[in-house]
């Protein structure tokens, strides 16, 4: 295989929010790549709707202080609160600051940017639903990632499109480049850089009705735990209480931010049983639990009654023309129905990853349940579990997550390539992954062996067995069934042998990280014995402070996970019992 | 159902051009095109190659021409089209192999328009004023997502692959007409050159291609007007 060397100081894997919001920092001040599986505006931060918070009152009363409390309740008391404190503390710059970059946020009559309603966000710590999230319409995503982007094109930052990185490479504990495959030529790339920040997003692919892009199969998560780096929290997975019937596309909660509502087959509006002060805008993992629970009463819609209803027809229509224009087209266009006139048919589809690579406040990644720094290497945004979000995270604090941690992990990596001299990996650095597609290649195909029969078997499982409820037997049949998936993987087969736009191998390899994210998830998940969050366990169903205040580790163990704990950073708020 | 899909296959390290592949697939007519492909490239063909991320029309990873118009493979369902469903590269690109095709000079026109917000007036500790009238003069063209069914759909743009494209015009727009933007003259310079906003016939072809639904004629068209106020 063709191998290319190049020479940075730093590398970014991922050119969504994080990745390019760290770019911007990073670039001015060291020789900087920015490396992507895809084009940069095809990153799935493109796809995030309806908001992002911050406490700058321009509606009503707000102050960041009660955006914390929200975030801490929200998160069940998993949340680290210092983390907290910076998120909530520095929303309000961050949203000013993309909006001198030219964010075209939805305004107020008044000219300053339009805050609405989201899930679990409060004003006097509980007293009402808050006016905090900042949005565009229902595209703030895409609005972010735009202007992130044009802010790199005006910087002229420098990218690698549809280059895949596959391996890190970490000598004596420091790190020292990636290496990447080039998609449209199959040719390998050696990247030196002493710097690598990781922000690859999530990996939602792991279940069979999700939310995210066929993208999201946990890279860098999966590149470094496969490297002997624990992963934090993998059992808080976030299922969004409403994602469309079936094909799990995600319905932004701002529709219920607007006013929509949540209704059972009887029209029931059954969220004022589950959560009598906030109602159907009660944080994700307390509505999801609500719809899953109303479908196994038999409440649910529909000739399997396995949906509810998710109602926007009192809105009328220019509510919904203007504030939620592409949701509704998503429903005219996939469900062939009118929202304006007719209730949507939605069911709870598997949306984000509270845990990922650990890492402290300036984004450094942690190797161990000490706190020790890993030389050179960050992660921000989805991949990472700082942690903020404990064990559910509030919608809208993603998109802010995104920003405010990806432009500490372009920080850092400033810090650290201004403080170090720069490494060199040798011409044979790329062997190990050369070697892994030759031997992927040489293989006989065989559709036994084949990716989409492997995978599809992973997600179905994982949907049935370590979904939002989940228990010690469902999650010991899910061990065993990952260790024959694992078996069955070793001898994995593609049968492209091509080098020009190979992606059957990359969905070979990728299939690899969805495997470690499904075994760190279903480990961590057998292991915690209580329910918290978005982690639900029908045998330990009430929250224990005592033994469970902590985060997990999951360590790769030979084929196995092994789990470490960490206490939980506390600060200004006691846990408590969680009502809405 | 059973549905007979061709699909416009190239694969350069084995072919000397194009041939159409004929596949049998048992679909079920709410599926998107997008599920299709997936059909084909996991349980027939893997070495299928095209682009795909969201699978739900904001990415804008599956441009493709689908019975011959552009469209986004993830947002058309199987009841929509007919049968037999033909699925081509989009066109005046170089394709790199079967629907991938090389988007080098797309995103090179794009660049060319200053697609980013200048303004080097101190903006102070909060945000700009913009008052929603302001906003909404430049909405339709912030739905962009760069998926190139327009420039692609475009019988100039087949001619003269020099022509920026209705993409980049659109991505000019959305600056143009910002409140907020200072540099409208500079944008305008570059869209009276000769590759620039003129060379529009006005075929439409970009506005029924837009998968987000863009006026995208109607905001050539402005800014062709606006380009003869700058002198």
């Amino acid at each position: 295989m063709k191998v290319i060397k190049h020479s940075f100081d730093g590398v970014i894997v991922g050119a969504g929010g994080a990745g390019l919001r760290a770019a911007i920092e990073a670039a001015p001040h060291m020789k900087l790549a920015v490396i992507t599986k895809l084009y940069p505006t095809r990153s799935h931060t493109g796809a995030a709707q309806g908001g992002m918070s911050a406490a700058l009152a321009n509606v009503e009363e707000d102050n960041w202080n009660w955006h914390a409390f929200d975030t801490v309740k929200g998160s069940d008391y998993l949340a680290d609160q210092p983390a907290v404190d910076i998120l909530c503390k520095e929303a309000i710059d961050s949203v000013v600051e993309l909006e001198h970059w030219g964010l075209p946020f939805s305004r107020l009559e008044n000219g300053k940017i339009a805050q609405r309603r989201f899930g679990g966000h409060t004003v006097k710590e509980g007293e009402a639903p808050a006016f905090r999230a900042c949005y565009a319409a229902d595209r703030t995503g895409h609005m972010i990632l735009q202007t992130l982007y044009q802010k790199c094109v005006s910087m002229g930052v420098t990218f690698f499109d549809e280059f895949q990185v596959l391996d890190i490479k970490i000598d004596d504990g420091v790190c020292k480049g990636v290496i990447a495959y080039e998609i449209a030529t199959g040719d390998i790339h050696i990247f030196e850089a002493r710097a690598v920040t990781f922000a690859t997003g999530g990996f939602g692919k792991i279940y069979k009705v999700s939310s995210n892009a066929h993208s999201l199969t946990g890279d860098g998560p999966g590149i470094l735990y496969q490297k002997g780096i624990p992963l934090e929290d993998m059992e808080f997975y976030q299922f969004h209480p409403t994602g469309i019937y079936r094909l799990g596309i995600l319905l932004s909660e701002a529709a219920r931010g607007e006013g929509g509502i949540l209704r059972n087959k009887d029209g029931e509006r059954f969220m004022e049983r589950y959560a009598p002060s906030i109602k159907d805008l009660a944080p994700r993992d307390m509505v999801s639990r609500a719809i899953a629970t109303e479908i196994s009463e038999g409440n649910g819609a529909g000739p399997n009654n396995d949906f509810v209803y998710l109602d926007l027809t009192h809105l009328g229509a220019e509510t919904i023309k203007q504030k939620l224009p592409d949701i509704t087209d998503f429903v005219r266009t996939y469900v062939k129905i009118e929202p304006i006139n007719e209730p949507i048919p939605v069911q709870p589809t598997a949306h984000y990853a509270m845990g990922g690579i650990p890492t402290d406040v300036n984004a450094r990644v942690l190797s161990d349940v000490t706190g020790t720094v890993l030389p050179g290497v960050y992660s921000a945004g989805e991949s990472a579990c700082v942690s903020v979000h404990g064990a559910n995270r509030l919608g809208t604090n993603s998109l802010l997550d995104i920003v405010v941690f990806g432009k500490r992990a372009g920080q850092s990596m400033v810090d650290y390539v201004s403080s170090t001299k720069p490494m060199a990996l040798s011409d044979n650095a790329a062997e190990d992954l050369t070697n892994k597609i030759e031997n992927l290649m040489e293989k006989d195909h065989s559709l036994e062996f084949s990716v989409p029969r492997i995978r599809e078997e992973l997600q179905d499982t994982m949907e049935e067995n370590a979904k939002i409820f989940r228990s010690e037997e469902s999650l010991e049949k899910q061990t065993k069934i990952l260790s024959d998936l694992r078996d069955r993987y070793q001898n994995v087969t593609i049968s492209d042998k091509g080098k020009v736009f190979n992606t059957e191998l990359l969905e070979a390899i990728e299939l690899e990280y969805l495997l470690d994210m499904s075994d760190t998830t279903v480990a961590s998940a057998l292991h915690r014995k209580e329910s918290r969050g978005a982690h639900s366990r029908v045998d330990h169903v009430e929250r224990d402070d005592k033994n469970w205040l902590k985060h997990s580790f999951a360590f790769k163990n030979g084929d196995s996970v092994k789990l470490e704990y960490k206490d939980v950073e506390l600060g200004n708020y006691e846990p408590k019992e969680r009502k809405y | 159902m059973n549905v007979k899909v061709n699909i416009l296959r190239y694969n350069p390290e084995t072919d000397r051009k194009g041939h159409w592949e004929e596949y049998i697939l048992e679909a079920d007519p709410d599926e998107r095109i997008l599920d299709l492909l997936h059909k084909v490239k996991w349980f027939d063909d893997g070495s299928l190659a095209f682009r795909r991320s969201c699978a739900h029309g904001v990415c804008g990873s599956d441009a493709m021409v689908v019975n011959g118009e552009n469209m986004l493979a993830c947002q058309v369902l199987v009841k929509e089209v007919s049968t037999p469903i033909k699925i081509e590269p989009i066109r005046g690109l170089p394709v790199i192999k079967d629907l991938v095709v090389n988007m080098d000079s797309f995103f090179d026109s794009y660049k060319k328009v200053m697609p980013y917000l200048v303004n080097d007036d101190e903006p102070g500790e909060r945000e700009r004023l913009q008052s929603p009238e302001d906003r909404d003069r430049f909405e339709d063209t912030t739905k962009c997502i760069l998926c190139a069914a327009c420039t692609t759909s475009c019988p100039v743009f087949w001619t003269a692959d020099t022509y920026v494209g209705p993409a980049a015009i659109v991505n000019a727009h959305r600056f143009v007409f910002d409140s907020r933007d200072n540099a409208s003259k500079q944008r305008l310079e570059i869209l009276k050159d000769v590759d620039g906003a003129f060379r529009c016939r006005t075929a439409f072809n970009c506005t029924s291609a837009c998968p987000r639904g863009i006026q995208v004629t109607k905001a050539i068209e402005d800014v062709k007007r606006e380009t003869l106020t700058i002198n």
